[in-house]
């Protein structure tokens, strides 16, 4: 267990790029996502093509594939950046596409009886979408939201895998390539990283999803 | 139901009006975007015959070689995918039926080795398997198919396998308890429950949320790329503009092979849910509601 003890500090920094990679993506992609999911449910057709192909092209392709296209394919046509940039920025794209998902289905989980039943008693559009229909989208919207982002927390471990420096993955990689730690111990460090994250987080999701479930 | 539907009323002549002139403008814009885009990649010379040739021009020199490294990609990328698949249903049976008949605490190192794996990144699985097995001193260097393969078979395997066993298991719960109870009354055993009453027909129900996993695991063979393990269709990608000097070309080629199978099995998903909700042999509207919800979170959980 040297390993750890003796870089404890080198992991912690890790873990701390590995959150800072994470609350980026995080508002990048619910961003993001929000606006392509308002494309795929507007009324104006081109819009809402735009959105399904955005999410059937980029749901469908590793995540992988979109990381390889960002580092090397955009240099090639003179868009320059580091591989932090280019890793954060594929990983709210891939992000966001399932995201769009996540809140198209809870808007899609409103019976239509709803807004119809606003709009009887006179509510305006606004007050429809504000008062009555996204209040119960959202709350259908919050498990698979949250599975969304404990799903972006893992693939942040892709980023590392594939060269963006300082994060709980390439951490490992550093002492067991670089400084011949074994790996064993070094990767059973890393792993307890990730799993002091998502265990939680899975945790508070189930709690989350149990109190604010609604009866049909 | 589409989306609009929920939202506006149905628009009347303005309202009609509006939405065309915004389409026509959106329509314009997209356009003008792409129309963007194409001249960027024309003005760095991106289609020029000799970073596109090797892939679309039979006549090329390096066509035969590029699409041979392409093709053992490919066959590479289903072998590991298909294996994968395979060793993860059978185990992934096994847990989740394992979870389902033990006690309350007999079960919960099960419950924890579920959790270790599915809160663990299927990256950090593969390299998990390329550096701690070996370290280990287990040496799948003499099995078929070479150790990078077992490497990320195992790798996918260990994550596909609890995700698996946590879909069949949510498919049981969302039985009828009538059912089990019928099969306890006529005298079988809890594994003959099990075996011939509750699993085929959670199989069943879970079908959609089972091929949406095989997407999941297709995705994920491309992640030996990344770690250098073992030569599947991206790694083909990656030797071919590493050699000719055309990423963005090569890219989109492999990117659009994925994105094309990736959305066949995505479309076969939602029409066996649409048939399994169809039929008058599922088992009620209740366990339909369960089923897309849970076939939906196992999408995007990705």
């Amino acid at each position: 267990m040297d390993a750890i003890t003796d870089n404890l500090d080198l992991f912690v920094s890790g873990y701390w790029t590995s959150l800072k990679i994470c609350l980026i993506a995080l508002v990048g992609s619910l961003v993001l996502g929000t606006i392509i999911a308002a494309c795929r449910v507007s009324p104006v057709a081109p819009l809402r093509w735009i959105g399904a192909t955005w999410v059937n092209m980029i749901r469908n392709a590793p995540l992988t594939v979109l990381l390889f296209f960002f580092a090397f394919g955009l240099p090639e046509i003179g868009v320059l950046g580091s591989y932090w940039v280019f890793g954060v920025s594929a990983l709210i794209i891939y992000t966001s596409a399932f995201v769009c998902e996540a809140l198209r289905a809870g808007i899609n989980s409103v019976s239509s009886g709803q807004a119809e039943a606003a709009r009887a008693i006179g509510l305006p559009f606004g007050a429809t979408l504000r008062e009555v229909i996204l209040p119960q989208a959202f709350r259908t919207s919050i498990p698979p939201l949250g599975s969304v982002l404990i799903a972006m927390f893992k693939n942040s471990a892709v980023l590392g895998a594939f060269g963006v420096g300082g994060d709980l993955f390439s951490v490992s990689d550093t002492l067991t390539s670089a400084r011949g730690y074994a790996a064993t111990p070094v990767l059973l460090g890393v792993a307890v990283g990730y799993l002091l994250i998502t265990l939680p987080a899975g945790a508070l999701l189930a709690l989350l999803e149990r109190k604010t479930a609604i009866l049909r | 139901m589409s989306g609009g539907l929920v939202l506006y009323d149905v628009p009347g002549p303005r309202a009609r009006r509006r939405q065309v002139i915004l389409a026509i403008v959106v329509g314009l814009a997209a356009a003008g975007l792409i129309a963007l885009v194409l001249h960027r990649l024309n003005a760095q010379g991106q289609f020029e015959a000799k970073l596109w040739d090797p892939l679309v021009n039979p006549s090329d020199k390096n066509f035969a070689a590029v699409w041979g490294l392409i093709g053992d990609g490919f066959v590479n990328t289903m072998k590991a995918a298909a294996l994968a698949i395979a060793f993860s249903l059978s185990l992934g049976t096994v847990i989740g039926v394992a979870r389902l008949m033990l006690g309350r605490w007999t079960r919960i190192p099960l419950v924890g080795f579920i959790e270790l794996f599915r809160g663990l990144p299927v990256v950090i699985s593969i390299f998990f398997a390329s550096r701690v097995l070996p370290d280990l001193g287990v040496d799948l260097s003499g099995w078929p198919g070479g150790e990078g393969l077992w490497f990320v078979v195992i790798g996918l395997t260990a994550y596909n396998s609890v995700i698996l066993a946590e879909i069949l298991r949510s498919g049981v719960n969302a039985l009828p308890k009538g059912q089990s109870e019928a099969a306890v009354a006529i005298g079988l055993s809890r594994l003959q429950t099990m075996g011939i009453i509750l699993l085929p027909q959670a199989v069943r129900i879970m079908l959609p949320a089972l091929i949406s996993q095989l997407v999941v695991i297709l995705k994920d063979t491309s992640l030996a790329a990344v770690l250098g393990v073992y030569p599947e269709m991206l790694n083909a990608a990656k030797y071919i503009y590493l050699n000719l000097d055309n990423p963005i070309q090569a890219l989109f080629v492999v990117g659009t092979i994925f994105v094309v199978i990736n959305f066949a099995l995505s479309k076969l998903a939602g029409w066996v849910e649409r048939r399994l909700s169809r039929s008058k042999r599922s088992p009620g509207q209740d366990t339909d509601d369960e089923v897309r919800y849970i076939t939906d979170t196992a999408e995007l959980a990705q």
